[in-house]
């Protein structure tokens, strides 16, 4: 219980700080997106010809950003404290004109969608393999596999994304070379459209199977290979256990343990990833939209991007966290002495 | 002076180093000598030339070091227009090296005025040109400076601030260590590619060093805690309780007797940051997510063959794509299998098995005798 509530205070913290970091960047950077948003509309209005009105400025700017301009800095920092925690309100976008919010709500499904089955497909496979990789340590599969794994490791994932796309889809013509769905079919609970669902995201679902791919599958051999080594292996073969109860209870939850923690942070890189991916594959989520964000200098968007983004691992890294209790009991708060 | 200096050495050895009922006589200097360079230079060595990872990545990163700084000066950077545009790559294909003409030719080459020729290879436009008309194969040799300098800075910045405060945090424990790791973790949480864009954007560096640090913002987290964790078994070790008890300050502690245990394990970890910068890298400036400018480098030049749409027509401008890219993955292998055997260099199991020449076990410090 104490691990729980540490955990959520952790994260919460966590929260404010990135919340923080986020108001400094905004506010405090020489040239930082409030400065700079200033200055765009000053220009606005001077092209137009008008008179320079620095309150309905600041006004503007109030209403993107959340953030006043005119206030003394902790009025401002409280306010957008306030906007952000209670009102999830991330300001407004200059590009396309709407609440932040909004966008990066309708945008995250799509980018969970295609990230999470990558990455979960990614361990499941990783995990296996390295498990009949130490099974058979030192054998031929295991020095072939080590190889094959450290190659595919040195490999980076937009590198996969650009070959898929280059044959697969503009060479070949197999697989669409960009979006969602296919336009012609129409959104809702029906085979068509969601048959084209499937078919765009199978080349982003194939690269981000192989993000991980060979890291965690040498990971998951070393580790088995050190689990095979323990004494409790060998007492449990004396007490006549079965094999498939060693195999699963004993060693592939042992070994698994390291991994989970990997798979957490995994979380945030994949979120990470995404810009990348989602640009090459033009695929709208939340990573194209922090794509076009900068392009067009949306600093409202941007912010909110880098806070959604944060969120949302934060909700997975919790949830990993909590369950990561149920799974391992000896996760305790291991505060060590003081010096 | 000097022998009052090699008196304390002496005792110092007869301490910790050597059990006296075993070795009695004090060694010689030359001995010592060659017992030092077996320890760190010989035997190191042996145990890598047993397994091929050590060789072969310390040969392909030693090519890239080459490249980036003999390369550059001996071969004269790509200019526009000194060859028609999009020419493929490996004109001829194999049969070039026979035939003149194509990608490849073998010639003689003669040494100034001594009459002896020697064969050689001339190459011609290896790996194509570009839309502009540059030799490609050049241009990869002129980015390579950018992308050894951001590798160098990244590990640099990544392991040293992972240094400090996983062996600050594991030593010190307590409040300090619960600061430096609430830090650690939550820096681990921060989705770290929309902070560098935003940082870049607002920033614009061009600074290799500075970009290779930008990245390596978030590659320290992983690193720390894993040294935070060998630092808690070390600091129980005895001798690191006999110099607290000698009242050594904790920077002397760490410095002499905590940080040599973890160089290892670091230098691994250095390895794979440099590794994580130079992929980011590559990708942002790829897609143009790091301000370009005047900087030239192999995301740089993905940048460009993108922009041209070496994607859609391949091809045409796919060996423009493609150069930077395989570099990239043979760079990246070489970091890897590099990493992989250094820790089989520094893996004392394994190592144990091949470093007893001299009979100094360099694990437990003390001689085996055999």
């Amino acid at each position: 219980m104490q691990y729980v509530v540490k955990r959520t205070v952790q994260a919460l913290i966590t929260l404010l700080f990135v919340v923080t970091i986020s108001f400094f960047l905004y506010r405090l950077l020489p040239g930082g997106p409030v400065e700079a948003m200033q200055q765009q509309l000053v220009q606005e209005a001077m092209a137009d010809g008008g008179q320079v009105n620095v309150q309905r400025i600041n006004q503007m700017v109030a209403v993107r950003t959340g953030i006043r301009p005119d206030e003394p800095l902790y009025q401002q920092y409280l306010g957008y404290m306030e906007s952000v925690v209670l009102h999830q309100d991330f300001g407004t976008s200059i590009w396309k004109n709407e609440p932040v919010f909004e966008l990066l709500f309708t945008a995250m499904p799509w980018s969970v969608f295609i990230s999470i089955y990558g990455l979960l497909l990614g361990f499941g496979v990783n995990v296996l393999l390295g498990a009949v990789m130490a099974y058979h340590e030192g054998g031929r599969f295991d020095r072939a596999m080590s190889v094959v794994a450290t190659i595919t490791s040195s490999v980076p994932y937009y590198v996969v994304a650009i070959l898929l796309l280059a044959f697969l889809a503009f060479e070949a013509g197999l697989f669409p070379t960009g979006g969602r769905y296919n336009p012609a079919t129409t959104p809702g609970f029906n085979l068509p459209f969601m048959a084209s669902v499937v078919y765009h995201a199978i080349l982003p679902i194939a690269t981000g199977f192989v993000v991980g791919f060979g890291t965690q599958a040498l990971a998951m051999r070393g580790n088995s290979v050190r689990v095979l080594g323990e004494e409790y292996i060998r007492v449990a073969q004396l007490r006549g256990l079965g094999e498939f109860r060693i195999a699963t209870r004993y060693v592939t939850r042992n070994a698994i343990l390291p991994l989970y923690t990997s798979l957490m942070v995994g979380i945030s890189s994949i979120f990470s990833s995404s810009i990348i991916m989602e640009q090459l594959y033009s695929y709208p989520g939340v990573g194209w939209y922090t794509f076009g964000a900068l392009e067009h200098r949306d600093y409202p968007l941007l912010m909110g991007v880098f806070l959604f983004f944060t969120i949302v691992t934060l909700l997975g890294v919790l949830v990993a966290d909590l369950t990561y209790g149920l799974i391992d009991p000896r996760a305790n708060t291991g505060d060590t002495e003081s010096y | 002076m000097d022998g009052h200096d090699i008196d304390d050495r002496q005792s110092r050895t007869d301490l910790f180093d050597v059990p006296p009922e075993e070795s009695p006589s004090p060694t010689s200097r030359s001995e010592r000598w060659y017992r030092t360079l077996d320890v760190w230079v010989l035997s190191p060595l042996r145990v890598a030339m047993t397994d091929w990872r050590m060789p072969v990545g310390a040969t392909i990163l030693t090519a890239f070091v080459v490249l980036g700084t003999v390369g550059v000066r001996l071969i004269s950077a790509p200019e526009v227009s000194e060859a028609p545009v999009y020419t493929g790559a490996f004109r001829g294909g194999i049969g070039a090296i026979t035939t003149s003409g194509g990608w490849i030719d073998i010639v003689s080459l003669s040494l100034g005025e001594t009459g002896f020729t020697l064969p050689w290879v001339a190459l011609s436009l290896p790996l194509g040109t570009d839309r502009f008309g540059q030799d490609i194969a050049r241009g990869l040799v002129h980015g390579t400076p950018a992308m050894l300098k951001m590798a160098l800075a990244g590990a640099v910045f990544a392991t040293g601030v992972a240094l400090l405060v996983g062996t600050v945090a594991g030593y010190r424990g307590g409040v300090i260590d619960t600061v430096l790791m609430t830090i650690t973790d939550i820096v681990m949480t921060i989705p770290a590619l929309p902070l560098i864009v935003l940082l870049a954007a607002v920033y614009q560096p061009s600074d290799p060093f500075v970009i290779g640090v930008l990245l390596a913002i978030d590659n320290w987290p992983g690193l720390a805690r894993a040294l935070r964790s060998q630092v808690l078994t070390i600091r129980t070790e005895s001798y690191v309780e006999a110099a607290r008890a000698m009242g050594l300050s904790p920077g002397t502690v760490l410095r002499r007797d905590v940080i040599p245990q973890l160089m290892p394990y670091t230098l691994i970890n250095a390895a794979n940051a440099a590794r994580a910068v130079i992929f980011e890298s590559v990708a942002l400036y790829f897609l143009g997510l790091l301000p370009i400018g005047s900087t030239f480098n192999w995301g740089v030049m993905m940048n460009q063959a993108y922009q041209a749409g070496a994607l859609s027509n391949v091809d045409r401008a796919g060996h423009w794509l493609f150069a930077p890219m395989c570099l990239l993955v043979v760079f990246s292998f070489g970091l890897i299998v590099f990493s992989q055997g250094l820790d089989r260099v520094f893996n004392p199991q394994l190592r144990a098995r091949h470093s007893k020449a001299v009979g100094y076990d360099d694990e437990t410090g003390v001689s085996t005798g055999d």
